[in-house]
């Protein structure tokens, strides 16, 4: 298919991919491709940024590697020997490395040798819309889709013939619709009125950009379109922003709900005030860093089978501390509070001692990153996606556990009434370590999840037990439901409530409301009814 | 609590105690110099301080392997301030009158800073502070070896400014004293150069603050007005992490919107997953990949210090470093550790810094220093896209705020004067606050 594309006329364009039909011939020009890399290695970016273009235009068939080691900083040059070098792998002090004109392996070499040939941002634009230009001929209709996107904006007048090319022998629509309104872009920029109405009703931001840019243009007729084409788009986008605000909401909900679930059920239905809630939450995300450590290269795999581990991590650590602690304080909460508080600096040093005070890098699986685009205009992290989806799981698992097995039933049984529970059989001892355990693997599966989000490290567990807290007592101790509904609800009132307030305002009007509202209904959303209300 | 002033030495005991100090040198050769190490290793700050402690630590031995200071070896005392701040203030007079310490290398913020201060003061104790910070300040006994606003901030935005072309900007930090101060340094010094109240956007957020979903729309919506704009973040310490997760995650790459962060440095990014961030910007006074012998040197002697081949250095680590060697220089020039002597030889002192020139402590008590700005690459290391053509001498009291921009700061004699108005001519004594 490019082959076909190859052969028409075009600028630069055609010059790059009549090239990479020669290949032969370019493999012997060695001598022309250490000059190009040469005029690249020069301390001016200006100077740099024409080499880039001279490499475009040489149609070297390795410009496409060079360009893109370019872009990620890994095409280096000897300090002593002026060899260029591609770094295959840049962390550690000595760096395998292979011939950048040979493409053979080069063996070792020390950073201290390696000279970077650095770029900034001006150049990694230009880089990327090259690339992007590359791009629009791979047969993957999704690359060709995301490199459309990306020339939106940075389109120049060489660029333009070549496009027009491209999107008369494109067959999808929707690359066509983009390279479309990137030209349109370009022209607008050039001053072209008509250009606005190919424009209009785009909720893309680069085109936003553009349009607003040209409100400030010279020509009154010019500006005064761009106005009302934006006014159109203004108001499009008010329902997004809407839908924007609602799912940022939800996600930082089901934050909180997982963050609050297993406290739910340790303070909750047990009743004990367990202030090491947060670090069993920590033990759980660094459960998450454990297990990349032990499958280097997999995270996703790895952050799957941290599920089941980073629950029973926690699980067990949970059983620990209601051996070694709470089971001695039963009824005893300021004890209990005072003790666990106590437990929960201990694991903190316990962290910072054994493994170390930084952070650690958890890193993301490829389809934990980036965004799910629903319009133009409107797109949802995916991340957070996945921990709302993550979070209604859990509830449900355990909404299934406590109302349908065993020890669910059991449970319930010990927390209304003990003495009479133990008559009729059931070992009181164990439901409390079973349930405490559950407790503090529910915590673990948060640890696990918040892993994705923000920083794995000592402190993680402090950050979110008040908010915990929080949850818990507003939905109504001992309410599943009640937990669940609070968070979400919680999450949506400070987003609503942080565009205008400002994150740390936002953050005090959530706790005067709950103070009030607990003021009015003691018990929270959902106070427990009948028996188990007075227990 | 015991009275404060049971602790205070009057000065003529302190100038017989130096006098009978160089009339006896053999005596005072058996005791080791003490070298008080305030850092927490325990707490919040914990994650940025133990770093510094160990190179401290670092710094001493290799001093004593090269035969000590005036014929004595070094000894580190070290103590844990927790992450709390009036715990630095105790722990603090725990070194000067009980540990009796020579000098003190320590504090991270400027709010633990701010505790030690009096204490510093009241006691007479040297102490080096290693971090960037607002300014606004100049103490007698305090060495700021870290940078000034204007070593660090304003060429930061300069560079935006003239060489990216930025002309919206949104000004996002945590919600405390230096990012407060930065940002309204920032704010006055953008206003004084023609930028419209309406293209500056600030945002603060509390300490650990994870949620960002909704200002890094803000911040992408207020990109998208058709102006070049960037994102100058004082965002402080672990909110780092999840704040450029959002970013990359909403899809705003540096080339788009660039962030140039102050408190972010290599130590910082080990925690977090680079590849989303190649691009974005730092400003700091030096940078791991900083390519002189002094720096390869350095790292290659803190990796067999820490025996971890992964392990990074810091802006603040270069400073302690300056500062350690600074204070060797001028207990050598003095002849002596008595800290009279040692804060009035210290002034002109030059020694190497790590990135290939030299930093002289200047009468402000605030050093010179390169600004260099930084891209984070994905190895988590920056490369160095701009560095200022000289040495900038940090200025203690900014020129744009107003209230500081008549204020100097000389300690030589005889002035000795942490903030001499020179509209006024008059001494307002180092307490004065700014407002």
């Amino acid at each position: 298919m490019w082959m076909i594309r190859a052969f028409l006329p075009g600028v630069w364009l055609l010059c790059l991919l009549l090239g990479l039909a020669l290949m032969a011939q370019a493999q012997e020009e060695t001598g022309q491709g250490q000059a190009l890399l040469e005029s690249l290695d020069s301390p001016s970016y200006d100077a740099k940024a024409e080499a880039i273009e001279a490499i475009i235009v040489s149609g070297d068939e390795r410009s496409r590697r060079w360009l893109d080691e370019l872009l990620g900083g890994k095409l280096q040059r000897h300090k002593d020997t002026g060899r260029f070098v591609i770094v295959l792998e840049n962390r550690g002090r000595n760096w395998p490395v292979i011939d950048a004109l040979t493409l053979e392996d080069a063996g070792e070499m020390s950073r201290r040798d390696l000279d970077g040939i650095g770029i900034n941002n001006a150049l990694r634009g230009q880089l990327q819309s090259a690339l992007a230009m590359l791009d629009l001929y791979t047969d993957d209709v999704d690359d060709r889709r995301d490199a459309a996107r990306e020339l939106l904006g940075s389109v120049d007048a060489p660029m333009v013939e070549p496009l027009g090319e491209v999107i008369a022998n494109e067959d999808d629509a929707e690359v066509r619709r983009l390279l479309d309104q990137a030209l349109a872009i370009h022209r607008l920029d050039e001053g072209d009125i008509d250009a606005i109405a190919e424009l209009a009703g785009s909720l893309n931001s680069r085109v936003r950009a553009a349009l607003n840019s040209a409100t400030r243009s010279d020509d009154p007729l010019v500006a005064d379109a761009a106005s009302a084409a934006l006014a159109d788009i203004e108001q499009k986008l008010r329902l997004n922003s809407g839908l924007e605000t609602l799912y940022f909401g939800l996600s930082l909900g089901s934050v909180l709900v997982l963050a609050a679930i297993g406290l739910a059920i340790t303070f909750g239905v047990m009743g004990v005030i367990n202030m090491a809630h947060g670090e069993l939450i920590m033990l759980g995300a660094y459960t998450t860093w454990a297990m990349q450590q032990l499958l280097p290269g997999q995270p996703g795999l790895a952050l799957v089978l941290s599920i089941p581990a980073g629950f029973l991590v926690a699980a067990l650590a949970g059983i620990a501390i209601e051996r070694s602690v709470i089971q001695f304080l039963k009824g005893r909460p300021l004890e209990t509070l005072l003790a666990t508080f106590g437990v929960s600096l201990i694991l903190q040093q316990l962290v910072r001692t054994v493994i170390s005070p930084q952070n650690r890098t958890v890193v993301s699986p490829d389809w934990m990153s980036g965004s799910l685009m629903i319009n133009e205009g409107l797109s949802l992290t995916l991340n957070r996606l996945f921990v709302l989806g993550f979070a209604l799981v859990v509830f449900a698992c355990l909404m299934l556990v406590m109302r349908r097995t065993r020890l669910g039933l059991e449970v319930r049984a010990v927390t209304q009434n003990r003495a009479m529970a133990r008559s009729m059989g059931i070992r009181a001892t164990r439901v409390d370590i079973m349930t405490f355990a559950l407790g503090s693997g529910v915590a673990g599966l948060a640890g696990v999840a918040l892993s994705q989000l923000t920083n794995v490290g000592p402190n993680l567990g402090q950050n979110y037990i008040i908010d915990s807290f929080m949850v818990v007592v507003f939905g109504g101790v001992g309410n599943l439901w009640g937990t669940l509904v609070a968070g979400l609800s919680l999450g949506v009132i400070n987003q609503v409530l942080e565009p205008w307030a400002g994150a740390v305002l936002a953050k005090i009007i959530v706790l005067v409301f709950i103070i009030l509202f607990i003021q009015k209904r003691p018990r929270g959303l959902f106070p427990q009814k009948g028996r188990a209300a007075e227990g | 609590m015991i009275p404060s002033n049971v602790y205070r030495t009057p000065r003529w005991l302190a100038v017989s105690l130096l006098s009978a100090a160089v009339a006896t040198p053999v005596l005072a050769q058996e005791d080791p110099i003490k070298v008080g190490i305030l850092h927490s290793l325990s707490g919040t700050m914990a994650i940025s301080e133990t770093v510094l402690k160990d190179t401290v630590e670092m710094l001493i031995e290799q001093q004593n392997a090269e035969g000590g200071l005036l014929g004595r070896q070094l000894e580190a005392v070290v103590v844990d301030p927790a992450s709390d701040w009036p715990l630095f203030a105790e722990k603090a007079r725990e070194l000067l009158a009980q540990e009796e310490v020579d000098v003190i290398f320590g504090n991270w913020t400027s709010v633990s800073r701010k505790s030690v201060l009096p204490v510093v003061e009241e006691l007479n104790g040297l102490l080096f502070y290693p971090v960037q910070y607002e300014g606004e300040e100049s103490s007698e006994n305090v060495f700021y070896t870290g940078a000034a606003p204007n070593q660090q901030a304003i060429p930061a935005v300069n560079y935006l400014m003239n060489n990216v072309g930025v002309e919206r900007w949104v000004l996002a930090g945590t919600d405390y004293v230096y990012p407060r101060t930065t940002n309204k340094i920032l704010d006055a010094y953008l206003k004084s150069h023609g930028v419209a109240d309406e293209d500056i956007m600030i945002s603060y957020t509390p300490f650990g603050h994870s949620d960002w979903q909704n200002i890094v729309s803000d911040i992408k919506e207020f990109g998208s007005q058709g102006k070049k704009t960037a994102v100058v973040s004082t965002i402080n310490g672990d909110a780092n992490v999840p704040f450029y997760r959002e970013l990359g995650n909403q899809g705003i790459n540096a080339a788009d919107i660039p962030v140039v962060a102050f408190s972010v440095g290599e130590e910082e990014l080990t925690g977090i997953d680079t590849a989303p961030l190649v691009g974005h910007l730092a400003a700091w006074n030096y940078f791991m990949s900083v390519d002189t012998d002094e720096n390869y040197d350095f790292i290659d002697a803190w990796i067999e210090y820490t025996g971890d081949d992964m392990a990074v250095t810091n802006d603040p680590m270069e400073a302690h470093y300056i500062g350690f060697n600074m204070w060797t220089e001028a207990v050598k020039k003095a002849g002596t550790t008595d800290v009279d002597a040692v804060k009035d030889a210290i002034i002109g002192v030059t020694v190497p810094n790590l990135t290939g020139g030299y930093a002289a402590m200047m009468p402000n008590h605030h050093i010179t220093k390169p600004v260099l700005i930084g891209e984070i690459q994905d190895n988590g290391q920056f490369s160095i896209v701009w560095e200022t053509p000289s040495t900038v001498a940090g200025d203690a009291w900014s020129d744009y705020l107003e209230g500081s921009r008549d204020l100097i700061s000389d300690w030589r004699k005889p002035m000795e004067c942490g903030n001499y108005n020179v509209v006024e001519g008059s001494c307002g004594g180092s307490e004065a606050e700014v407002e």
